[in-house]
């Protein structure tokens, strides 16, 4: 398949069961809950050494939140329930409760639902305080800023994570052109996120090494430098630079539309190829064939 | 149509009817909810001596006419819906654990006493003793929401341990009193020895108060918490200016005689 002459190379992305939580963080301005944002989703950009990746899904206006402040949404997953719940603890506690002016809620309705708040209320150490407003408890903390308010209990959902493109471009500045465009048109869709810096990342990863007790190591196929050494190099000629995009979302459908609208803004000149990052389809739950996201794109020959 | 009964004649004295919810009427026929008794002063007498009966029971009771002299309206409800198109008399919804009562009019003394769950609306003032403890009893509303959108009177929310009261107008003496835990909102005035007593919970108030010297002033700020209060308020209807949600408000901490971990917040001016 072509796109603007760019191959689409008839692979699959391989995807993994995982759970997510969709946090909104409001302040006393944007520049407050950015502040928290960043900083909850700082360090977790891959569950192999994060334990959660985690990503700013929007910016909210003050109209559409609890207490009428500017506010983040935030989607955070890990690969269990359990997991999911520490991880939220840890970094609620840690990120948004520290950041001033910040409050903290649930923003996924969900069935099942893990105690955050319920847990950060003992740094009130007997003074916290709670208001019980259409079954939803909020605990607030006091603070020296005031009260850290955040809500008891998060709704946590499987959800998808591992969605990937693969960009593979003759150098760095159109291939870095075409993850920055394909990554700002990914964004666009609601309920996922794009770990990696900016969304983007370079050091795409194999599961294994020769050494034991690295459990993933560099995706020697994709790498220019090892075109000559490695088994079983995956690039063409005129390839001299690949970046990848990780997606995670809440379900299947929302992760199938961010790469598809990547796949429609990356090409451009210098862009050769757009392929998809999998495990021969033995290890995730999901396989996401690029083909299936563009039946419109134009056959080869 | 469902179950309504319409007042056609006035009780002398009050009725005790805590038979008016509607699980009591569930798969009856009206001859058989005419003939439901009540307690007529000290006598009992069958409904259809007050109220006339139509509609069907479906979950939902329907009650027209001035019932002022009719007590204990929706009295120890778990399920359903009661509307009261007039007014309703003392102990409406009291101990009551689930369902909707909702009074067109004025609601007399006791509205919710020891009420549990559930929620009660009166769109006109309240009595006194308002969501209160039973006299002798330690303990008031243990969950639940009461909301007047007129004024109450005094002692409401007394030996509250949780759930929620908001009043839109003002309230009388001792709102609070022996407060265990929950929460009072008074977007009018408070009257006097506001929290007497209490040992935990919030009592807000939208105007300044004088409050005992077992008080103490904690600091003046801008509490989040009460922003999500007045939205759930002002989605229910009640009128919470603009200028609130973000005001600074004075924190008081109380009762100096109790555990002091009681709140009140006022309105900075």
């Amino acid at each position: 398949m072509l796109i603007d002459d760019v191959v689409i190379v008839d692979t699959f992305a391989e995807a993994f069961a995982m759970w997510g939580a969709r946090v909104l963080i409001t302040a006393e301005n944007e520049k407050w809950a950015l502040a928290a944002a960043r900083s909850m989703t700082g360090f977790a950009t891959s569950v192999i050494g994060c334990k959660c990746e985690a990503g700013i899904e929007r910016a909210v206006p003050a109209t559409e939140t609890p207490d009428g402040r500017p506010g983040m949404a935030v989607l955070l997953f890990t690969t269990s329930e359990d997991g999911l719940a520490k991880r939220l603890v840890e970094r609620v506690g840690q990120c948004v409760m520290t950041c001033p002016t910040t409050a903290c809620y649930n923003a996924l309705a969900s069935e099942s639902m893990v105690v955050v708040g319920g847990s950060l209320r003992y740094f009130g150490d007997g003074f916290q305080a709670s208001k019980l407003l259409d079954s939803r408890r909020f605990w607030r903390v006091p603070v020296m800023d005031g009260e850290f308010v955040v809500e008891e209990r998060f709704g946590v959902q499987p959800a998808v994570g591992g969605g990937n493109l693969l960009l593979l471009g003759e150098d760095v500045a159109p291939t870095l052109a075409a993850a920055e465009a394909a990554a700002a048109a990914m964004r666009t869709v609601p309920g996922v996120i794009l770990p990696f810096p900016d969304g983007v990342v370079r050091s795409g990863s194999k599961v294994g090494s020769r050494y034991k007790s690295v459990i993933a190591s560099t995706n020697d196929a994709y790498c220019p430098t090892l075109r000559a050494v490695a088994t079983a190099s995956q690039l063409p000629d005129e390839v001299g630079c690949v970046l990848e995009i990780v997606i995670d979302g809440l379900d299947l459908p929302a992760v199938e539309e961010a790469m598809r609208r990547g796949l429609a803004a990356a090409p451009r000149s210098g862009l050769r190829q757009i392929s998809a990052g999998n495990y021969g389809g033995n290890l995730g739950q999901y396989k996401i064939a690029l083909r299936d996201l563009l039946p419109g794109a134009r056959r080869e020959g | 149509m469902s179950l309504t009964l319409t007042l056609h004649t006035e009780p002398e004295v009050p009725l005790e009817a805590e038979a008016l919810k509607p699980e009591r009427f569930e798969g009856m026929t009206a001859a058989q909810i005419s003939a439901v008794t009540v307690l007529y002063g000290n006598q009992q007498a069958p409904l259809g001596d007050f109220f006339r009966v139509a509609g069907q029971p479906d979950g939902e009771l329907c009650i027209r006419g001035d019932v002022t002299r009719v007590k204990m309206i929706g009295a120890g409800m778990t399920r359903g819906r009661v509307v009261v198109e007039g007014n309703a008399g003392m102990h409406l919804g009291a101990a009551m654990s689930g369902g909707e009562i909702f009074v067109a009019g004025n609601a007399g003394d006791w509205v919710g006493a020891e009420m549990s769950g559930g929620s009660i609306v009166v769109k006109g003032n309240a009595g006194h003793l308002l969501g209160s403890a039973a006299r002798g009893g330690r303990v008031g509303v243990r969950g639940g929401e009461i909301i007047v959108h007129g004024n109450a009177g005094n002692e409401i929310g007394s030996g509250m341990r949780r759930g929620f009261i908001a009043v839109a107008g003002d309230s009388g003496d001792f709102t609070g009193v022996n407060m265990l835990a929950g929460t009072v909102v008074v977007l009018g005035r408070l009257g006097w020895r506001t929290g007497a007593g209490m040992k935990r919970g919030s009592i807000v108030s939208c105007h300044p108060a004088e409050l005992l010297p077992t008080f103490s002033y904690a600091c003046t700020y801008r509490p989040v918490s009460l922003r999500l209060v007045f939205g759930h308020l002002r989605a229910r209807g009640l009128p919470v200016a603009q200028e609130h949600f973000a005001a600074r408000y004075h924190r008081w901490s109380g009762d100096g005689i109790e555990s002091n971990r009681g709140e009140v917040l006022l309105l900075a001016a």
